[in-house]
């Protein structure tokens, strides 16, 4: 029987979050390595209801199965159905647009006339993704670092709860709070300060009025994701040996030094992993993106002006799409971000799970 | 110098901490005090009216959210708690259990718009139309993930002594799953299944095509059905005042399901000792 092989007790990760860290305690040191015994071997081999204790597994199984089941579904649906787009554009979908022969403009997203291109939709979905991780990723370190190095343990356990329950917000209310607060609040007060001062780079032309556009999409993502990567910088930044911060701070550190050397150092590849998650959710958030963006498929220099993002044309054209065609490419949108978040989540989580095996996971 | 860095470095983090705090904390009081002051009783008890008249509510929505919540959780807490179940108790340790783990984390990632069109080829095609139905199947494998990681975890938390007890009473092995380990555990499964529940609630994107969105009252599975966030959606991006007060009071009835789900989890893993065993 398998579960007699290895004996592994795994305690809950909240639970050693809210303990005091005691110096000279690791988590991966916890203790209560139980052996299974030999009686339970022994009893388990017994048999006396092997059939249906050989059913109760197989089932157990396959409902594990299923969820590799799920991927391999979702996988060959998307595929079929893309397949007119695949043939009708090929890999030209992803990096040409048609050319308008009247005005010599690129049209990318004609559904009339059946002009597809991906290419704004992956230029939006990078755009807003990318900014969203520069403005996230310091904050988050931040927070990472006061939580788990400075924080008074009295203030620990509500920071851990709120960020907890806001990243449980839905996208959509998140949205809600963009629409009315986030996007009035950049066009009165961001959005003219931008114009003036940087306007020169390009990146900030004044040309839409709406205040909806790439930056929105990216502040509301970066407010979204923050919640993530702090948490799991934190994990990864726990799981790193005390053993670590005593030897650094030993040799006469100063705590942003044994900070530095002992903790973010040794938790670097985690962290790139948590920001590497982050970006993740990013690339597939849609709601509210789609709110703010503006959903015009165009490529413009300027940060201010309307886009869209491959979830958010997904998310507005789908249910009214006017052809074939139409719903063919739609899906094809829909597969290559499917393949490219399950591309940087295994990854991501790869990275994480490099640096905090031997400790606790917990689902984010 | 060094303990100005030192100081400067601290300064940062506990700045950056503000910086991420206080906004967060903004969006939430803001969220709670406009949904606070939108909310009545006519919310939960009436349909949306047309536009142009004030008043009316989001019952159908809230019917729809909770018919569609019901489909997701017949489909999505058996399996993902019999995947977890294999993960604690047969698959310890076994090349197959970490794939699956790995797996599960992996699709917990995929984005929900993904998923909706997956369900919308696999379910809405051959069916022909856009039913309450599929909205349900969408939101069921979206909880698989969740589910089925967090039964794993709170299995991991009971000890093997009272495995090893039900055994050694000449309790088959099925049994002793299902009425010891299970039920000793049982707290923290629920309280996962509500989080994965409370997740999938505030969940749009899956469902624009396939539950649709209903105007009216519906609570057939073959049909169109209203939910609450897909309203919430609607009425966000319309101009007329009163739809957006509706928006708000749904927001609010949203998170305060999430706050319940979310602090329920936190009291059940943070007590640490399963009480159930008793």
């Amino acid at each position: 029987m398998v579960i007699a092989q290895v004996p592994e007790i795994r305690f809950n990760q909240s639970q050693l979050l809210t303990e005091p860290a005691l110096p000279g305690e690791q988590p991966s040191e916890q203790p209560a390595q139980q052996e299974a015994s030999a009686i339970r071997a022994y009893l388990l081999s017994r048999g006396n209801s092997a059939l249906a204790d050989r059913g109760f597994h197989w089932l157990m199984v396959l409902c594990a199965l299923s969820i590799f089941g799920i991927v391999v579904l979702i996988a060959t649906e998307l595929v079929v159905r893309s397949r007119i787009a695949w043939g009708a554009f090929g890999l030209d979908f992803f990096y040409k647009a048609f050319i308008d022969t009247y005005t010599g403009k690129p049209i990318y997203w004609d559904p009339v006339n059946g002009h597809f291109s991906a290419l704004p939709f992956l230029y939006g979905t990078l755009v807003s993704s990318f900014l969203a991780l520069l403005l996230a990723v310091p904050l988050a370190i931040g927070v990472a670092v006061f939580l788990t190095e400075m924080c008074p343990n009295w203030l620990r356990a509500p920071l851990a709860f709120l960020t907890e329950l806001l990243a449980a917000i839905p996208s959509v209310i998140y949205g809600l709070w963009a629409v009315f607060v986030l996007v009035p609040l950049l066009k009165e007060y961001v959005n003219p300060v931008l114009i003036k001062g940087l306007g020169w780079t390009g990146f900030f032309a004044d040309d839409n009025p709406t205040g909806l556009g790439f930056l929105t999409a990216g502040v509301i993502l970066a407010i979204m994701i923050l919640p993530i990567i702090s948490s799991l910088t934190r994990e990864v930044m726990i799981a790193v040996p005390h053993s670590q911060r005593e030897a650094v701070l030993a040799l006469g550190a100063t705590r942003w030094e044994m900070i530095r050397m002992g903790v973010l150092r040794n938790a670097r590849i985690g962290i790139v992993g948590a920001v590497i998650l982050g970006l993740g959710r990013a690339l597939g958030e849609t709601m509210a993106v789609a709110m703010v963006i503006g959903n015009s498929p165009q490529i413009q220099r300027s940060l201010l002006a309307n886009g869209s993002t491959m979830s958010a044309v997904i998310a507005n054209e789908f249910a009214e799409a006017s052809s074939d065609l139409h719903l063919s490419a739609l899906m094809e949108l829909g597969l290559a971000l499917f393949i490219v978040t399950i591309i940087v989540n295994a990854f991501a989580r790869m990275l994480v799970w490099m640096v905090t095996r031997g400790t606790p996971s917990s689902v984010h | 110098m060094r303990t100005l860095t030192d100081g400067a470095a601290t300064g940062l983090a506990v700045l950056a901490t503000l910086l991420v705090v206080a906004p967060l904390v903004a969006i939430f009081v803001y969220l709670v005090y406009k949904g606070a002051v939108s909310l009545n009783w006519a919310f939960f008890t009436h349909n949306p009216v047309p536009v142009g008249e004030t008043g009316g509510g989001m019952a159908n929505a809230i019917v729809g959210s909770a018919i569609l919540l019901g489909v997701g959780s017949l489909i999505g807490i058996p399996i993902g708690i019999a995947g977890g179940i294999f993960l604690a108790e047969f698959g310890r340790g076994t090349r197959l259990a970490n794939a699956i783990r790995f797996t599960a984390d992996v699709l917990n990632g995929v984005p929900s718009i993904v998923m909706g069109i997956a369900v919308y080829s696999l379910v809405v095609v051959p069916q022909g139309h856009f039913s309450a139905f599929s909205g349900g199947v969408a939101l069921g494998i979206m909880m698989i993930p969740t589910v089925c990681r967090t039964t794993e975890e709170m299995l991991l938390m009971v000890p093997h002594a009272v495995r090893e007890a039900a055994l050694a009473l000449g309790v088959p092995n099925w049994r002793s799953v299902l009425s010891i380990t299970v039920r000793t555990a049982s707290a923290g499964i629920i309280t996962g299944c509500m989080l994965a529940f409370a997740r999938v609630a505030g969940e749009t994107a899956p469902l624009i095509f396939t539950a649709f969105g209903n105007v009216g009252w519906s609570e057939k599975l073959s049909e169109p059905i209203a939910a609450l966030p897909l309203q919430i959606y609607v009425y966000a991006l319309s101009p007329y005042d009163e739809w957006h007060r509706l928006a708000w009071a749904g927001a609010l009835v949203l998170i305060v399901l999430i706050v319940l789900a979310v602090s329920l989890v936190r009291y059940v893993t943070s007590r640490g000792v399963l009480k159930g065993a008793s």
